[in-house]
């Protein structure tokens, strides 16, 4: 009967749920997964990443982003910023043609200016395609036979035109544009007169090409690792090179795939190449070189280069380039090298940081970080990063027009390679402030020393290891498994795979001190288990030193030294409980003494004693045997049909037989075993959850500290604790006995645990009350416990535990719990009205809001997709309604479930005016395409048609308008800007 | 926790085992050769000594390991009760003239009892039936066919009792697809359907479900448009109390109603069910409030206990099982014993923290469940 009350609605109250939940997607954080293209727009100062999925993202000044998708999910290959125009072209890699354009929505009139876009293909011919609307010229393509028409007869024999390598508009007369082809060849086309008037005849063939400023030479970079000048004159039409230099000769260098020339002041040109290096010696490094005169650098990145620009003058009356800055997309990172500074350095990027420069294990988000804690987490960060360059980052298209965030936000991620990544999350940009590394204490094989072996001076070629990403971590067992923070105190407690529990403190100067160890035997005299997981880290003996920042000062060591599964810190009472597999344990880290320990494993759970190992060899053997079988089964049925009969009936017969056993297994559907949850299932001891409370445990009258465990077998602990008076503090000892336990009968697993105080609201965080910021917990009224497993949520009554009230999830829905926090929503409608409700993730990847005290469904909305594993297991809740979770190893996507917090991307692009240079929108921009042609359209070029133009309509088929509203990456009213995706879909022309 | 002591205790006697003898409110204790229990007219006659009772007939019970209080009354389940006992063998005797048959069967060594139902079935201790054996009361139900008279015919919905953890569930489901009638005409639509029966499993046993039924519902909620793992959640979830509406692979053994003109043999789902599901709802919430699992407590002063209904609904009287009764321990209940208790502290004190009272700390055991 209830239910149909439940379905019932209550029209205030939807009202009110309106104003306080909202879901959006508002912005991704950190490193594009699989870039595959690089754009730059000095006119608008933004920069352009595409991505192997098919996005494509701007990013500006910090705070502008801009976020689009291609519908066909492609691989964008090239992207081309329209000169003075808000738009820019995209090549996927299915050859087709996308224009974006920023389009200011309070409706500012915009130029209409007429753009050519020259595609080079790789026939030899090159098209010239009229922008909006992709109307191909066909009376102004270039094709390979005219081109050729005035070349030598012995170099024309020689070589045919091949593909289009590099297209490269002249820098001062838009009429004349340079065409390199990948044989070697070069000329300048005349597109006033539709001639060539220059021919280049390289002999290597050619990569790139580059002009120099003033549009007297150029410059061209080859297979073999060499660059060439040119001279262009208007007395000489086939001019010799003036120089071909192979930098790292004189053994067989790899290619130099790109190339920049750029002019300064004092003469001495910066010479800035992709690649180059020694085959033999250096062929696997990934390498962009930097010469200017003498110094020469040799940047060494960590992952394959996609492409790079230099930020210069873009001002056209400026007569020298004078670089600034290079920025490099490299495939795991984006590295931007200070060009002015000597020595060049890094500069630190404010956004696109790389957040699985080490894999990322879990993470911990801290709101509303108070100012103190702020400053000193952001000193400790800076004085990590003193190497890092002092200039502004370059990049500072567009305006960021968002507030300031409302408080400052911690997003603490724990990695692989046992470091803490401390990122401000306040805002659109996740910045990172500091990292922490526990490796310290620990000895590994690895020495800390030998990473960023220096170089010698004579060192050649001139190496320099740049950027951060590096997944190979020394040993798995230093990876951080849980964190928790305390904001008040600056008490970090860190938690690792190897059953290592770290208590730090935050210390504004380096320090060397002894870490205090301590072992907490979990299994306690449960006899005749064997441990046959990994072994615990050794530690370092004697003082460490430790720079600023978070010092450990105890360590904790769990035996066996399983994966801490649970971490709770209490800063006031100065405990930190952790649990593994195996049990929980509570430490005094005042006093530096091991309260209790508790073993939650039932006695014939033997594969959580044994360990991790084991499970993996009994499923190879499993496997191993089940080949057996089948091989077994086969080997008998020949042997029987053996028996009787001719060869060939014999043959017959074990083929089908053969076939019988395939479809057997091929057909064998996906079947699910439908078992009550017993207590002997495995891993029932495994201690999900941690929680300290002060509450009426034993009697009505008096409350206690007390602290509660829950395992995955379904069992809630209840341990009170008796903590001496802080004057008495380091004098007597904590103490703790069992007061309750708890059996749920549905026996799934315990994800939360959380005490209500007499209001019905959760009971504040250690310290808060003391620190004014929050209101004492209600005392008088009676509390109540909730009880969170993977299948319902509970409330029961205290000190008499009693069931009040409880939603079953699973049963009803056939989803499970994976995460829950309690979330504050604000409303939005009035500044005084908040509650408390608990936000959940389930294994479905829907994220429900259930109201406390009531236990009611609120609102529904599929947020991840169910079979994103990873991305629901690394979801993070904050205090008011956002969360994390990542999209990929290096993305985390921010979700907002609040009408009233919502940090997302408001940013305008202002076009800047068109100083000069009229002439510009007369001119094409470049663009140039490399992809094969299918062997049909080859063929069709020469047997069907005679005409070669019609083959290439057909490579690039023709393109309709179609403005989708739809596209538009961040469809919203209030924001003054967003992309729209110009999109046309693709027709073969006949 | 609990293994070793039951099992330390066991060895205590390595062949013998202790029985303790429960009549009126008298206790005896004596022990027997587990290996050589002997026959149960001599068992019969020793109680009947032990207890000073020798020509009085009476009803002998034991508790079984899920706490049931099961008769002996044969060789038969007299060797089962010796072999299944650890580490005692619990023994209730009743005067036959008084025997309260109400007593045997299912959860009543945990159903709770009170006062409100001697008013309510005053007749349980007058009635003496004639018959001993085959009392329905003597077996626990194991699976029902239930709401007949509002389902489909070519629908049938099984519910399924499970206790204890000796015989699983025991069967698998898979994916599938099935055709229905719609607006569009046949339609062929993906569905959840029963692919395995484990030998031996409850589910087996019934003769309820088989191999290839869809199933349509599992404990009202329909289960089209959910998936596979959604569905096994489901049931696991529901494991305690499973009532699943399958279409019956085999149409042939349908129940046949006279009194439905609307016969709908074939008929599709989606047009028959939604005229009964408010109906069907109102059935299962009763039955979901009913034999509804409790979470067991146990506080470090007291005694544990389930968890007392909040708010007991009373018109969940009307049952399809069993009727909730309060628990009275030391009627029928189980039995605080000490020497138990003792044992269980033993294992309990740990170096770290202080058990306090520790003799006030007492084992439930209650078949599932084993708690300290």
């Amino acid at each position: 009967m209830r239910r149909f009350l439940r379905t019932g609605h209550d029209p205030v109250r939807e009202r009110l749920k309106r104003d306080l939940f909202q879901f959006n997607k508002t912005v991704e954080h950190g490193f594009p997964h699989q870039p595959s293209a690089l754009g730059y727009s000095p006119f608008l100062r933004l920069m352009a990443i595409g991505t192997r999925s098919g996005a494509i993202k701007l990013y500006g000044a910090p705070g502008v982003e801009f976020m689009g998708l291609h519908e066909e999910n492609n691989t964008v290959m090239q992207i081309h910023f329209i000169p003075d125009q808000c738009q820019l072209v995209t090549l996927l890699d299915d050859n087709s043609l996308h224009l974006w354009s920023l389009k200011q929505h309070s409706g500012a009139s915009e130029l209409r200016e007429e753009h050519l876009l020259y595609l080079g293909t790789e026939s030899g011919n090159i098209f010239v395609v009229e922008l909006p609307s992709f109307r191909v010229l066909e009376d102004r393509t270039i094709t390979s036979e005219a081109v050729l028409q005035r070349v030598p007869e012995d170099y024309c024999n020689r070589r045919s035109c091949e593909l289009v390598e590099a297209l490269r508009e002249h820098p001062k007369n838009p009429d004349q544009i340079l065409i390199g082809y990948s044989r070697g060849l070069i000329v300048l086309w005349d597109l006033q007169n539709n001639k060539v008037t220059h021919h280049f005849l390289g002999s290597q063939q050619l990569e790139n090409l580059y002009w120099q400023r003033d549009g007297s030479k150029f410059i061209s970079c080859h297979y073999d690792g060499s660059y060439t000048q040119w001279p262009v004159s208007s007395d000489n039409r086939h001019p010799e090179p003036l120089e071909n230099f192979v930098p790292y000769g004189p053994f067989p260098c790899k290619a130099i795939s790109k190339i920049y020339w750029q002019t300064t002041k004092n003469g001495l040109p910066y010479i800035i190449f992709q690649g180059g290096m020694p085959r033999a010696s250096y062929g696997d490094r990934h390498s962009i070189s930097v010469v200017h005169g003498s110094q020469q650098i040799a940047f060494d990145f960590t992952s394959r280069v996609i492409d790079f620009f230099i930020i210069f003058s873009s001002e056209p009356t400026a007569e020298f380039d004078d670089p600034s800055a290079m920025v490099v997309l490299a495939e795991e990172e984006l590295v931007v090298i200070d060009l002015k500074t000597a020595g060049w350095p890094a500069v630190h990027p404010p956004y696109l940081a790389s957040l699985h420069c080490s894999a990322i294990t879990c993470s911990h988000h801290v709101s509303n970080i108070p100012l103190k804690l702020w400053e000193r987490i952001i000193s400790a960060g800076s004085k990590q990063n003193i190497h890092y360059s002092s200039m502004p980052w370059p990049i500072d298209g567009g305006t960021n027009i968002a507030p300031d965030p409302p408080q400052r936000d911690l997003l603490l991620t724990g990695h692989e390679d046992g470091t803490v990544r401390f990122w401000d999350a306040s805002g659109v940009c996740l910045h990172l402030l500091y990292k922490l590394s526990t490796v310290r204490v620990f000895l590994t094989d690895a020495d800390p020393n030998d990473n960023m072996n220096p170089l010698g001076e004579d060192e050649w070629p001139p190496l320099r290891k740049v950027g951060t990403f590096d997944p190979y971590s020394d040993d798995p067992r230093l990876g951080i498994q849980k964190i928790y923070l305390c904001k008040y105190s600056g008490y970090l407690a860190v938690a690792g795979t190897a059953g290592q529990v770290l208590v730090m403190e935050l210390n504004d100067e380096d320090a060397e001190h002894v870490v205090d160890h301590a072992e907490a035997d979990l299994l306690q005299d449960q006899e005749g288990y064997r441990w046959k997981g990994h072994e615990k880290l050794k530690t370092r003996d004697g003082p460490v030193r430790f720079e600023a920042g978070f010092q450990p000062f105890v360590l904790v060591q769990c035996q066996p030294p399983a994966v801490v599964t649970s971490l709770a810190l209490h800063s006031e009472w100065k405990l930190v409980a952790f649990g593994t597999s195996h049990g929980f344990g509570l430490f005094d880290h005042q006093q530096k003494r091991l309260v209790f320990v508790k073993c939650t494993l039932h006695p014939s759970d033997q594969l959580a004693l044994e360990g991790p190992l084991s499970r993996v060899k009994s499923l190879k053997k499993s496997l191993r045997q089940s080949f057996r079988r089948i091989r077994r089964s086969r080997v008998s049925g020949r042997k029987r049909r053996g028996g009787s009969g001719n060869a060939s009936e014999v043959q017959e017969a074990n083929a089908k037989f053969d076939q019988d056993t395939l479809q057997e297994m091929e057909l064998a559907p996906v079947q699910r075993k439908i078992e009550a949850r017993s207590a002997e299932d495995s891993f029932t001891g495994f201690v999900r959850t941690l929680y300290f409370a002060d509450t009426f445990l034993r009697d009505s009258s008096r409350h206690c500290p007390s602290l509660w465990a829950g395992t995955n077998g379904g069992t809630v602990y209840a341990f009170c604790l008796r903590v001496p008076p802080a004057e008495r503090r380091m004098d007597e000892p904590v103490r703790a006995e069992q007061a309750k336990e708890i059996q749920l009968m549905h026996r799934a697993p315990v994800v939360g645990i959380l005490v209500l105080d007499g209001r019905s609201n959760p009971l504040p965080e250690p310290l808060e009350v003391a620190h004014d910021l929050s209101k004492s917990p209600d005392m008088q009224g009676s509390h109540q416990l909730l009880v969170v497993s993977e299948e319902q949520f509970k409330v029961f009554t205290l000190p008499k535990v009693s069931s009040k009230l409880k939603l079953k999830l699973t049963a009803l829905e056939g989803c499970r719990v994976r995460k829950v926090t309690v979330a504050n929503f604000g409303s939005c409608k009035t500044d005084d009205y908040s509650e408390n409700d608990l936000a959940v993730l389930t294994n479905l990847g829907d994220i429900q809001i259930i109201s406390l005290p009531f236990l009611k469904l609120q609102i529904r909305y599929p947020c991840i997709r169910k079979e994103d594993v990873s991305g629901i297991a690394s979801c993070v809740f904050t205090k008011y309604g956002q969360g994390f979770y990542l999209i990929s190893p290096s993305e985390f996507e921010r979700f907002s479930l609040s009408t009233k917090w919502l940090v997302e991307p408001r940013c305008v692009v202002d076009m800047p005016e068109v100083t000069s240079n009229n002439h510009v929108h007369k001119s094409g921009m470049e663009n140039c395409s490399s992809s094969p042609l299918g062997t049909s359209v080859n063929n069709s070029r020469s047997d069907t048609h005679g005409d070669p133009i019609g083959i290439l309509f057909q490579k690039f088929r023709k393109v309709f308008w179609c403005l989708q509203t739809s596209a538009s990456p961040t469809c919203d009213e209030a924001l003054l800007t967003s992309l729209f995706n110009k999109q046309f879909s693709c027709q073969e022309y006949t | 926790m609990n293994r070793p002591h039951r099992g330390a205790a066991g060895s205590r006697g390595l062949g013998t085992m202790e029985v303790k003898s429960k009549f009126g409110a008298e206790f005896r204790r004596f022990s027997l050769e587990r290996s050589k229990p002997g026959k149960f007219e001599e068992f019969y006659g020793l109680l009947q000594h032990v207890h000073k009772i020798p020509n009085v007939d009476v009803l002998v019970g034991y508790t079984d390991i899920h706490g049931d209080l099961l008769p002996i009354n044969n060789d038969d389940n007299y060797h089962k009760a010796v072999s299944t006992a650890n580490p005692l063998l619990r023994i209730f005797i009743q005067r036959k003239e008084d025997a309260d048959y109400s007593a045997f069967g299912t959860d009543t060594m945990t159903r709770k009892k009170n006062v409100l139902s001697n008013v309510l079935r005053p007749d349980n201790h007058k009635k003496k039936p004639h018959i001993v054996i085959s009392m329905p009361q003597d077996f626990r139900p194991v699976s029902s066919i239930i709401d007949v008279d509002i389902l489909p015919e070519t629908h049938r919905r099984v519910r399924l009792y499970k206790y204890g953890t000796d015989k699983p569930l025991g069967f698998y489901i898979r994916d599938g697809s099935s055709v229905r009638v719609t607006p569009h005409g046949l339609e062929k639509v993906p569905g959840i359907f029963i692919s395995r029966l484990v030998p031996g499993g409850l589910a087996q046993s019934t003769g309820l479900l088989a191999v290839n039924d869809e199933v349509l519902e599992v404990n009202g909620i329909e289960v089209s448009g959910k998936s596979l793992d959604q569905v096994t959640d489901m049931m696991i979830a529901n494991s305690r109390n499973l009532i699943i509406t399958v279409r019956p692979a085999n149409q042939r053994n349908n129940v046949v109603r006279n009194s439905r003109t609307s016969g709908s043999s074939g008929q599709s789902t989606e047009s028959s069910l939604p005229s009964s599901t408010p109906n069907i709802l109102a059935n299962f919430l009763q039955g979901e409030e009913e034999s509804d699992e409790e979470d067991i407590i146990i506080e470090d002063s007291g005694e544990p206990q389930q968890i007392p209904k909040a708010a007991p609904t009373s018109e969940s009287l009307e049952s399809l099982t069993q009727i909730e009764l309060l628990h009275e321990p030391t009627q029928n209940g189980f039995l605080p014993s000490n020497e138990m208790n003792l044992n269980h502290s033993a294992g309990s004190i740990s170096m770290e923290y202080e058990v306090q009272d520790p003799d006030h700390k007492s084992l439930e055991e209650d078949g599932t469940i084993i708690t300290l």
